[in-house]
């Protein structure tokens, strides 16, 4: 098995990197195994960020994915704060600003992404902050105090989330989103507006269709500034307004990107030996027919696992259909599948309820589910989505026929 | 501090120190126990840190949360003694704990 494979090199330490490295030794690659990471922590969940850690519910070294003794223990690599400025892939290297070169014979890139930040005057202010990494949140949680006013920016699953820590936090919120809706790029209109409603009553100042010209400050934000010029006072400003892949190296050494740095089933770029998984790439999405680049762990991992898999010549694991997850208040929202294209919603139990489901079909076949504290819907959801499933929409929105028996149906 | 016995699928023994507050899959976790995969990091989000309960603990570690239940219901291999480990807090109560981990977690 995978003879002649002296080093992999792994570039970024984020969890499809992390998941690569793991994989690897797990299927027992005896080679050299180096894990490159630009933070200065080891690998580390990132979910939790935005909700419990925000909270200050859990210590750092809580969220660690494996504890430090594992890498030496696996003869990993483990290299924190390493940044590589250029990758040779005719001489098989990566180079860094300072220190000598890594040779590889198999490189995985895995360099994740970064938030997008604002461009309008004034977002270089301290106090305007993106929440990403631990650092970022070591950064924002000192100043949400009781009483402190916290402006988010974005009403995305990031903005939620993090505006439902700090509402518990006891910090007074105020949620600006450009659109008329929250969620505008994941999800339809009734758990936008359930999660509208959630917000509010919780106390959030949920702003729709809000247009930022620019933040105002002394050196620190005091103040962000709307159209129309209504001034809106506060302590800190979070910037949640999506991410933008990190594809530099890649784009540098010639590798062929389109909204991410492109990969094959098999996790494989445009060359041969070089691999890449997680947030910057895009992939084929298998139960779509098309590609696509996606932002969640169920990718990183599943696509650390392919990478490995690829690498060791071994058989792949079967794609999941993609799945997520975001905790807000009380409330769990678990979706599966990518509803882009939906020509129907069909809802399960009741909007007013805190339980129920949204499926999402296309031409009778359903495509995605967002399930809020509904774990049945979700769990069958995934399979009926992996197997683009046909329902009658009277039979899933029917709360009388368990999931149970609706997948028994349907997956037969 | 308690401690934990962890059996594979195959049955294999390994008895780690576990510390209170922290939950039984991050026990595994932090000890390196293969067969526990905790996708989501303990959010109940995924249902890969499926575990059997030794019988006599099963009263100790509490009944599963509706959350919980409605994931077992439609997890892999679930037996009467299935629980999510990541939903299980260690306290001195769970001294001597035992668990399985199944053969897969997907």
């Amino acid at each position: 098995m995978a003879s002649g494979i002296e080093h992999v090199v792994v570039i970024g330490a984020g969890q499809a990197g992390a998941q690569a490295a793991y994989s690897l030794r797990q299927s027992g690659f005896e080679g050299a195994l180096t894990l490159l990471g630009d933070e200065a922590y080891p690998p580390y969940q990132r979910p939790p960020l935005s909700k419990g850690y925000l909270k200050g519910e859990l210590e750092a070294d809580r969220l660690f994915l494996k504890p430090g003794s594992y890498y030496s223990d696996n003869r990993i690599d483990l290299v924190t704060s390493a940044a590589p400025v250029r990758l040779d892939l005719a001489a098989r290297r990566v180079e860094f600003q300072a220190g000598p070169a890594l040779g590889w014979d198999r490189l995985v890139i895995a360099t994740g992404a970064r938030p997008r930040m604002l461009t309008l005057p004034g977002a270089g202010l301290d106090g305007v902050l993106a929440l990403r990494t631990l650092a970022d949140v070591d950064q924002l949680r000192p100043y949400l105090t009781t009483g402190a006013r916290l402006i988010v920016i974005g009403g995305g699953y990031i903005g939620l989330e993090a505006a439902a820590a700090a509402c518990r936090l006891g910090v007074s919120v105020t949620l600006l989103e450009a659109a008329p809706q929250l969620l505008g790029r994941v999800t339809g209109p009734e758990i936008a507006d359930f999660f509208l409603r959630t917000h509010r009553a919780a106390g959030v100042n949920v702003r729709l269709n809000a247009v930022i010209e620019g933040f105002e400050g002394t050196g620190r934000v005091s103040t962000v500034r709307l159209a129309g010029g209504e001034r809106l006072d506060c302590d800190v400003v979070l910037v949640g307004i999506g991410v933008i892949p990190n594809l530099e190296l890649a784009q540098q050494a010639g590798l062929a990107c389109g909204a991410g740095l492109i990969v094959d089933r098999a996790g494989r770029t445009s060359h041969p030996d070089v691999f890449a998984a997680g947030d910057l790439v895009q992939r084929p999405l298998v139960h779509y027919g098309r590609v696509g680049r996606l932002e969640s762990v169920h990718n990183a991992i599943e696509g650390g696992k392919i990478v490995a898999a690829s690498i060791l010549g071994l058989p792949p694991p079967t794609e999941e259909a993609p799945w997520f997850w975001s905790d807000q208040f009380d409330v769990k929202l678990q979706t599966a599948g990518l509803w882009t294209g939906a020509d129907q919603r069909v809802v399960r139990g009741d909007l007013e309820s805190g339980r129920f489901a949204v499926f999402y079909l296309k031409e009778g076949r359903i495509l995605a589910v967002d399930a809020v504290n509904a774990g049945p819907e979700f769990l069958v959801g995934k399979r009926l989505a992996a197997l683009s499933a046909r329902l009658a929409p009277s039979e899933l929105a029917d709360v009388n026929l368990s999931m149970k028996e609706i997948g028994a149906r349907a997956l037969g | 501090m308690p401690k934990i016995t962890f059996i594979d699928a195959a049955g294999a023994q390994r008895t780690v120190e576990a510390k209170n507050g922290m939950t039984v899959m991050e026990t595994a976790v932090k000890n390196n126990i293969p067969g526990i995969d905790a996708d989501c990091g303990g959010a109940c989000a995924c249902a890969t840190c499926h575990v059997y309960v030794k019988a006599e603990y099963l009263d100790r570690v509490g009944k599963p949360s509706a959350m919980e239940q409605s994931m077992l219901d439609f997890a892999e291999n679930v037996k009467e003694n299935s629980r999510l480990s990541c939903q299980i807090k260690i306290s001195d109560d769970l001294e001597g704990l035992s668990v399985t981990t199944p053969e897969s977690q997907h």
